[in-house]
């Protein structure tokens, strides 16, 4: 089977546990960033692999654009597009940022990015809140990307954000998932959805997103940097898919000892 | 008169419109967005918009990232 046949394959099994974010069904539950990738031709054939319907992308200045010819790759792609703000680093830019997507790009959606630091890319919390406030007033679909912290969720959330984006690690670190404790409590405390940004190195990282209450995952460089960034779109949404259906699937409890599969009733005396 | 441009101070004509600077410089490009002294210019306005001396414009356009 070509990646082409796998991935048209898969559609149906998500089609059947479909997902809403903010009014919208989608039945891929992994989101994709556009940065990283080395050709437009690789990242369409990673975006195909990868079942998205839903892609990142941002705004620059028009002379240091690479973007020409970005948006009709997308618009050949049929995903919807999703602008974000990254690189702001106070509210005011952001909201400004935010108002000027949602001109260029027809939508009121907006990935929300506002960072405190550029060695770490993590987000500034008070900046956040900030500017997420002043863009749910304003009428936008906020989509902040956030620290793994459960209680800044919350509050993103009670300001009206349509969902709460938190990292599993430090942008293209790749190192996955580093609280996922925090994953967890955040899934008790939030019911709006809950997409993992950030941090995912490989498949597995997507699984255990999905396993602790994610429901969906935003990643980029681990498939745009990858090799092969078609193959690595393809295992992304086994892994996002296996997470999901494991999740739903109920595990097993954790045990300090073995607990036999095989009865011991019967077992010959030998 | 002298106004500047993402950044860079350029010389244009009196009478220009944001719909002019954008169509000099992003032609036949979609997704395109202009700031005119930190302020949106909505894409219905470009034309009743003349630029005045010491504007400070960002044209900005759609670009792969995050």
């Amino acid at each position: 089977m070509t990646t082409h046949e796998v991935a048209r394959a898969l559609q149906p099994i998500e089609a059947a546990d479909p997902f809403q974010l903010a009014g919208q069904t989608f039945t891929s539950r992994l989101l994709l960033g556009t940065g990283g990738a080395p050709s437009l031709e690789v990242l369409e054939r990673a975006i195909v692999a990868s079942g998205t319907q839903l892609v990142t992308v941002a705004l620059r200045r028009v002379e240091t654009s690479t973007g020409g010819g970005l948006v009709e790759v997308l618009n050949r792609c049929g995903v919807r597009l999703l602008p974000n703000t990254a690189g702001c680093m106070t509210a005011r830019e952001a909201v400004l940022t935010a108002r000027l997507a949602r001109e260029a790009f027809d939508t009121a959606w907006v990935k929300l990015e506002v960072i405190g630091d550029e060695d770490t890319l993590l987000p500034d919390p008070l900046e956040l809140l900030d500017a997420a406030e002043q863009l749910v007033a304003d009428g936008f679909t906020v989509l902040p990307y956030t620290n793994d912290d459960p209680i800044l969720a919350r509050r993103l959330a009670d300001v009206g954000c349509a969902a709460v984006m938190p990292l599993g690690s430090p942008i293209g670190s790749g190192l996955g998932i580093r609280n996922p404790h925090n994953i967890a409590l955040m899934r008790d405390l939030v019911s709006v959805p809950m997409v993992l940004d950030a941090g995912i190195g490989t498949a597995s990282d997507a699984a255990m997103a999905m396993e602790l209450g994610c429901d969906a995952v935003l990643l980029a460089s681990a498939v745009t940097r990858a090799r092969d960034a078609e193959q690595m779109a393809l295992a992304m949404r086994h892994g996002v898919d296996a997470g999901r259906l494991a999740a739903q699937a109920g595990r097993i409890p954790r045990r300090w000892h073995a607990k036999a599969s095989t009865p011991l009733q019967g077992r010959p005396d030998l | 008169m002298r106004i500047t441009i993402n950044g860079v101070a350029t010389d244009v004509e009196d009478e220009t419109t944001v719909a002019d600077l954008v169509s000099g410089r992003a032609d036949g490009r979609s997704r395109v967005a202009v700031a005119v002294n930190a302020e949106v210019v909505p894409r219905s306005q470009w034309e009743a918009t003349p630029l005045g001396p010491e504007d400070s414009i960002e044209l900005l356009a759609a670009t792969a990232g995050g």
